[in-house]
């Protein structure tokens, strides 16, 4: 328990001066995105990895996140920043409706439903130019974090991370987390024992939508341009639910590792090939299916502890 | 007004009669078991009942209520909890997180739903398997957390599928103890489908009810129902 908590001061304090430690705008740059995706992994977490429902279509909620954010802003004189709370309340309605039609499907077609959904957000964003330029995307004008400073976009991303962290904490923890599990491991079981599966699918997708478009919404602010390319891919979708699997699906710390050794190692081979990241990707996704079959995070417990869940009686 | 009530129950797969025009009624506290030979439909009338199924026809009322057309998870907090014949555990989970599953659904709060669940892991005599994953539980111990999860609900009235077949007999009799004191300690009634009409089974039940090919041919006390004539060519053939 000791331990613990001393690890806990020192990543908080290192959490808190990160920036100061870190001078470059480059730097400061890595450990925002590494923040962006740790925030990423972790909302989709809470719906693939408790719940069990493996979307490869959280683009979508990014994307709208990022364009309720950028469209407000370049159509009003409202602080861009509004778009934070605009996001996910545009989300929300969508991830209902999206769950309803998608959650009658089980298994790969319910993977397959949800990457169909994110490519007609893709070809809406791109095809409804008057709202959001069409291919041409829509650009922000900086205003309230005036200049090039990275820093203050560090705190805010810091607080996205670590809040949404500390959710996952607290839902492994309750009803909520175990009702989740339950509809993963096998609805029929979890419907005999009283539990609303649809009800509970929805919460998670909920959850997990809003914050994604919460995140979506930090990126347009941080990046002042958003356009199909970039924050609709399907490519972002299979990233975010690399980050988890690589982490460790279903665990809180997994989809924070996953974010930290994926982004960082995208960056570091970056500067020597192009389109790294994919290759990186491949070949860790391999190598932990390879050697740890439940993401680092279970390969850390078994090193720590010998596979405690074994029958013992 | 019995506590549960079955009436003119009809299932049809297709052109098969899986289950046709059952009636039969479960008083508070009663143990009854339903048996029949493998096909005969006990497995449907479970499904019927805890809302796996539609019916094609007949009614279901527990408690005055009407159950029809109710999803499975409504059937089970208005207190029908119930087994699977090919147990289903929640696979990653503990023996202990799978009954606090259970418990969570029918508890107001969380240590409410912690005090429960630790009820039923005494009560079903789990305690020492209790950070044993479900998954890797042998067959005998998973009917039984299949039962533990079920009780963890709180149910006024349990179905019980198959909770004999595939145990060895001492795990039987720890089975059958167990059910009896389902009824003699918490007054939880028990609808129990047979496959397989063994002498302890019989000791178990307050009735019997016998299936063939989805029709009831005799229902009775254990004794009565064991010299039936119908029943012992439907068991044995002409
Ligand atoms: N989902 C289903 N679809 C079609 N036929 C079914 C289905 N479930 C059960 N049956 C048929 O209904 C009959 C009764 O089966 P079941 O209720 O499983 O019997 P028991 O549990 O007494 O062995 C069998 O002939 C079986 O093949
Ligand atoms: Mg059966």
């Amino acid at each position: 328990m000791n331990k613990k908590r001393l690890l806990f001061i020192i990543l908080s304090i290192f959490l808190l001066t990160a920036p100061y430690l870190f001078e470059t705008r480059y730097s400061q740059h890595v450990l925002i995105l590494v923040l962006l995706y740790v925030t990423l992994g972790s909302a989709w977490n809470i719906l693939g990895g408790f719940a069990g429902q493996l979307s490869v279509g959280h683009a979508a909620f990014f994307g709208i996140g990022a364009y309720s954010a950028a469209i407000l802003a370049s159509k009003t004189s409202l602080s861009p920043w509004l778009g934070l709370a605009l996001g996910p309340v545009v989300a929300l309605p969508v991830a209902l409706i999206v769950g309803r039609i998608c959650f009658r499907l089980r298994g790969p077609y319910f993977t397959l439903a949800t990457i169909a959904v994110s490519e007609v957000v893709r070809l809406v964003a791109l095809n409804w130019r008057d709202l959001t330029g069409g291919a041409v995307g829509v650009v922000i004008r900086p205003s309230v974090f005036s200049g090039t400073d990275k820093v203050p976009y560090y705190y805010v991303i810091l607080v996205m991370a670590v809040g949404t962290v500390a959710l996952c904490q607290w839902i492994s923890r309750r009803k909520l987390g175990y009702f989740l599990m339950a509809v993963r491991e096998d609805e029929e079981t979890a419907e005999s024992i009283g539990i609303d599966t649809t009800r509970y699918k929805l919460i998670a997708l909920s959850l997990s939508a809003a914050i994604t478009a919460l995140a979506g919404a930090f990126y347009a602010n941080y990046f002042l341009f958003v356009d199909p390319t970039v924050v609709l891919p399907l490519a972002l979708s299979v990233e975010i639910v690399l980050i988890a699997i690589i982490g460790g699906l279903g665990t809180v710390p997994g989809p924070v590792l996953g974010a930290v050794l994926l982004k960082l190692s995208s960056e570091v081979f970056r500067n020597y090939f192009e389109q790294a990241n994919l290759l990186i990707y491949g070949a860790l996704l391999i190598l932990v299916i390879l050697f740890m079959p439940d993401g680092l995070m279970g390969g850390f417990k078994k090193f720590l502890t010998g596979d405690k869940r074994r029958v013992t009686g | 007004m019995p506590l549960f009530e079955v009436k003119d129950l009809t299932k049809r797969f297709g052109g098969l009669v899986a289950v046709e025009s059952l009636t039969f009624q479960v008083e508070e506290g009663e143990t009854v078991s339903i048996i029949g030979p493998n096909g005969a439909g006990k497995t449907t009338v479970f499904n019927l009942v805890a809302g796996f199924h539609q019916p094609t026809r007949g009614e279901v009322v527990f408690r005055g209520q009407n159950l029809i057309g109710k999803k499975p998870h409504q059937i089970a907090l208005a207190g029908i909890g119930r087994t699977f014949q090919l147990v289903k555990p929640l696979r990653g989970l503990t023996v202990f997180e799978n009954i606090l599953v259970g418990a969570f659904a029918g508890a107001t709060s969380d240590a409410e739903a912690r005090e429960i669940a630790e009820d039923i892991l005494a009560f079903t005599s789990l305690d020492s398997l209790r950070d044993a994953v479900a998954d890797k539980l042998p067959i005998g111990l998973r009917k039984r957390l299949e039962l533990a999860r079920s009780l963890a609900t709180r149910p006024k009235l349990i179905l019980l599928d198959e909770v004999m077949s595939g145990l060895n007999p001492s795990e039987s009799k720890e089975a059958v103890e167990l059910i009896k004191r389902l009824r003699d300690d918490r007054g939880i009634s028990a609808v129990a489908g047979v496959e397989h009409v063994m002498q302890v089974v019989m000791s178990i039940s307050d009735r019997v009810i016998v299936l063939n090919h989805g029709r009831k041919i005799a229902e009775g006390r254990p004794e009565e129902v064991a010299k039936n004539r119908e029943v012992i060519t439907a068991y044995l053939g002409e």
